[in-house]
């Protein structure tokens, strides 16, 4: 039923693929109602060329978390899998919302399922976690909600972005304003230092929640980034960039060295996920055509990657019920497919050439060495310091000697699991050798974007 | 002076609560005790669902009666028919609970109507002397209703304390008032408001009455400094009791303050603005910090109470119209979320056993994923996440506050919302997260249960579509003011 439900989201998803004009920048598949009069709040939807792609990333994610939590959940199965599906229309809502007050309904409204998903089914210090999460994300939102706010007042009377996006703001209110975001937009990335959620989240939560949570949810802060903090505050973003650079650097190198130092496989992944997001910002905020695109392609091939790589911990914790690397060693003997593609998730989460993360990190060092080549330099830290504790992990949970009992006994995947893996392995590989039709799609918008930013808006 | 110069016609909703109410009394007095229950149950609600529909009026320019000491505007009618409405939905939440303890009385519904009539009054004053009446009759009623379970010692102590409290605080109003008087030379709000205005509230000795008024109303509110009486009513009460308390007369305090503060006060508004600025940020501060500190829910949702009665004054000390409606919809929205989350608490409860704390509440999904659903709804709408009411009332009364550049009070009361949520996440954490203690099942009449699910998904259904009861209110507002 929820994978009925969730396939006939992706299949409705798929038009905004094939019917996308690539030549324009505006919105499109606009959808537009009146909705609160009292505000002027429309109900607006409709997607560019950066929107889309996410839309299009949740949708299939959606499918495959379904697949990967069917017979693994045994208790309360149908509000799980009614949360996530809820989660996943919201995310799409807050992908194609159009009107700031929609994107922040979606945005907040999705935490009530992601809530649950940690606290019902995660694991055993979900409480924490899950409460931790929600605090944390719901304060960054709603230091946003009093932006928006502010911004309706000096629209007279307009939730419209792009309303937003055209109003012209003194240098000082674009300051205070770009915090406000960075608020609610930096926490859910999460940039360093306000990431300590996420490995918490990640860890607690159940497979299928930590898929989404990384997949999905982390794009929304970046895609924040570029919905709201580069187009409505231009100048503050100019100003701002070496403190973003700063931060994205320190969360490149600092957490891809933390990440090393975990024992646990969940919590690796998930400081590597902030490294990869420290990427995504970097290229963000160094203004050219390459940055931005790269920074793009890395959200969606994280997003696949990261997935793959919570479903591959997914699968031995299903079996063994321990993310500790030490309790594993020699899986490969036992679980031969599954190795295969455990290996293929940590070449390609290391940034190997051919599959979708060097894209993506590839064109963000590419950009920044226009800039400045120091922050290249630092950038390409991440290529050794990935290929380090991701390689190191799979070395020594996947080779060596059998450890113990535990790995004796292991089956090797099935059909279901080899079915999603597979799938995830094969869009990564698609993406790394042929990245073009995504970049495509994106450039319009990414053109339009950039020099919209560099015209800036200072009355 | 002539009958068909008072305007009775205008007063007519409560004309016939009152008639109603007395020929309630009679009809407790002489019924079988068999049917009394069913027969005072069905006349009260009659009684108001009648009441709700006479009042429906097209919404147009103020109407006086009574020479001037009773108005109608789209003020009164939407804030009497929101109390009405909340009233009967108490009334049916709280009949299985007091049948379960003997306390569904004539007495009960009596004073339940009488307190209606008084904060029918409130609302619709247009002069000290009426206000007063009103706020007056509404007050004794619900002392009553506190001490009504008389073998209480509780319910006694909690009865006490408000009697002495609100009569201090009525006190304090009433010397307010006089000083007004005083410098004016009129009770008559229209008359004051003039000469206030014409003053430029330059007067010491209205801005010296100000003071005292102010606190009055901040009591019958409850407001930092004035909330003492708050916790200890809410929990001492007998549930039923606690449900009224917290519903209905809300959204009375809230016409009660717009009629004194904005209407007859509305020159001076720079003199009460700083004061109301400082109640709503200790009133945040507070009932969201203590808050959390509590086991006991109805203490919780107390607290909980300050805190939104500060965000509502942030509609009101905006002094804007746009901040007024904003108030006036925080309100209303306010008592549906109240009625739900008490009226879980007497779902819960049986005959003998009070579910009144939060550890009561453990495992409510495992029990009944329903009812647990339902106080999800509750406690997200009341922490202000979209897309429930709640998030709704408080984007309203931020945004008045904003336009009126109360920017550090926004982002103050923003913080203080996410310190809020802590302890809505802790109830749904319970509920979800942790395994049931108690495993009794969970019985309710199909009235009950329908009210309760109506209720719960008009938060949700208001939530996806607010416009309508938004624009009701701006429009209220615009034309009263």
């Amino acid at each position: 039923m929820a994978l009925l439900g969730s396939i006939l989201g992706l299949a409705v998803a798929i038009p905004l693929w094939t019917g996308f004009d690539n030549a324009t920048s505006a919105m499109q598949f606009v959808e537009r109602t009146p909705w609160v009069s009292r505000f002027s709040i429309n109900y607006a939807l409709g997607v560019d060329g950066i929107s889309m792609l996410f839309v299009l990333l949740n949708s299939f994610v959606t499918v495959i978390v379904v697949i990967a939590g069917w017979e693994v959940i045994k208790e309360k199965v149908s509000q799980y899998f009614a949360a996530f599906l809820i989660m996943s229309g919201l995310m799409n809502g807050v992908f194609a919302a159009t009107d700031a007050i929609l994107f922040y309904l979606f945005f907040e409204a999705m935490l009530i399922p992601m809530f649950l998903i940690i606290g019902v089914w995660g694991g055993p210090n979900r409480v924490y976690a899950a409460v931790k999460f929600f605090l944390y994300t719901l304060l960054g939102s709603l230091l946003m909600l009093a932006a928006f706010i502010y911004l309706y007042n000096v629209t007279n009377g307009s939730f419209d972005i792009v309303d937003f996006q055209r109003v012209p703001l003194a240098k000082d209110v674009q300051i205070l304003l770009f915090f406000a975001f960075f608020a609610s937009f930096a926490v859910k990335v999460p940039m360093w230092p306000v990431h300590t959620w996420l490995p918490d989240a990640h860890v607690e939560a159940p497979t299928g929640g930590s898929v989404v949570l990384a997949a999905i949810t982390l794009k929304i802060g970046a895609y924040g980034f570029l919905r709201f903090n580069l187009p409505i505050t231009p100048d503050a973003s100019h100003a701002l960039s070496g403190f973003m650079i700063t931060l994205s650097l320190i969360a490149v190198v600092y957490i891809g060295l933390v990440a090393l130092a975990q024992t646990d496989m969940k919590k690796l992944v998930a400081y590597s996920s902030i490294a990869h997001m420290g990427f995504v910002t970097l290229g963000f905020f160094i203004f050219n055509v390459q940055g931005m695109e790269g920074g793009l392609v890395q959200m969606i091939s994280h997003g696949f990657v990261s997935a793959a790589m919570f479903l591959c911990i997914g699968v031995l914790y299903d079996r063994v019920h321990s993310r500790e690397i030490s309790a594993y060693g020699g899986v490969v003997n036992t679980m031969p497919k599954y190795a295969f593609f455990a290996v293929f998730f940590g070449m390609a989460n290391a940034g190997l050439p051919a599959t979708s993360g060097f894209v993506g990190e590839f064109m963000v060092i590419l950009g920044a060495i226009k800039v400045n080549f120091w922050y290249a330099f630092l950038a390409a830290t991440t290529l050794i310091l990935g290929a380090a504790y991701t390689l190191w992990m799979v070395k020594r949970v996947i080779f060596g000697e059998i450890a113990n009992d535990h790995v004796r006994t292991l089956t090797d995947i099935n059909g279901r699991e080899m079915l999603f893996l597979g799938v995830l392995a094969a869009a990564v590989l698609l993406m790394g050798i042929y990245p073009q039709p995504m970049t495509e799609v994106m450039h319009t918008t990414v053109d339009a974007l950039l020099k919209h930013v560099a015209a800036g808006k200072l009355n | 002076m002539t009958v068909s110069s008072l305007n009775l016609a205008l007063a007519a909703p409560e004309i016939f609560l009152l008639v109603m109410t007395l020929i309630v009394m009679i009809v407790d007095l002489f019924s079988a005790a068999e049917k009394r229950e069913g027969r005072l149950f069905f006349l009260s609600i009659f009684t108001l669902v009648l009441v709700a529909a006479s009042l429906y009026a097209p919404l147009d320019a103020p109407r006086y009666a009574f020479n001037g000491m009773f108005v109608v505007d789209g003020m009164a009618v939407i804030l009497k028919a929101a109390i009405v409405i909340a009233v009967a939905m108490v009334i049916i939440y709280s009949r299985a609970y007091l049948v379960a303890r003997k306390l569904f009385s004539g007495e009960f519904v009596l004073l339940v109507l009488f307190a209606t009539l008084g904060m029918m009054v409130m609302v619709s004053a247009n002069h000290f002397v009426s206000l007063y009446l009103g706020l007056e009759l509404f007050a004794l009623s619900t002392y009553a209703m506190v001490a009504l379970n008389r073998d209480s010692a509780v319910s006694t102590e909690a009865a006490m304390k408000y009697f002495i409290l609100g009569a201090l605080a009525s006190g304090l109003l009433l010397y307010g008032l006089s000083m007004i008087y005083g410098a004016t030379g009129s009770l008559d709000v229209a008359t004051v408001a003039k000469i206030i205005e014409a003053s430029h509230a330059n007067d010491p000795l209205i801005t010296f009455g100000l003071v005292f008024v102010v606190a009055g109303l901040a009591f019958k509110l409850g407001v930092v400094p004035f909330h003492m009486w708050i916790p200890d009513v809410y929990e001492g009460a007998p549930t039923a009791m606690t449900l009224f308390i917290g519903s209905a007369p809300k959204i009375a305090a809230f016409g009660f303050i717009m009629r004194i503060l904005a209407d007859s006060m509305g020159g001076a508004v720079g003199d009460w603005q700083g004061m109301l600025v400082i109640m709503s940020v200790l009133s945040l501060a507070l009932g969201n910090i203590v808050a959390i500190a509590q086991t006991n829910l109805k203490r919780m949702l107390a607290y909980s109470t300050i805190s939104h009665m500060g965000f509502m004054l942030l509609g009101i000390l905006a002094g804007t119209k746009n901040g007024y409606s904003a108030s006036m919809f925080y309100s209303i929205s306010y008592a549906l979320m109240t009625l739900v989350s008490f009226g879980m608490i007497m779902l819960l409860s049986r005959a003998g056993f009070e579910a009144e704390n939060l550890d009561d509440f453990k495992g409510l999904n495992q029990r009944s994923p329903w009812y647990a659903f339902l106080m999800l709804i509750v406690m997200f709408s009341m922490a202000g996440i979209p897309p429930f009411l709640g998030f709704w009332a408080k984007l309203t009364v931020l945004e008045g506050a904003l336009n009126a550049g109360y920017t550090w009070l926004v982002v103050f009361a923003v913080l203080m919302s996410v310190i809020g949520a802590f302890y809505y996440l802790r109830v749904v954490k319970l509920m979800y997260f942790d395994a049931p203690t108690d495993s009794s099942p969970i019985i309710a009449d199909a009235g009950f249960r329908g009210l309760l699910a109506v209720n719960a998904f008009g938060l949700l259904a208001l939530g996806l579509f607010p416009g309508a009861l938004m624009t009701a209110c701006l429009n209220a507002i615009q034309r009263s003011f």
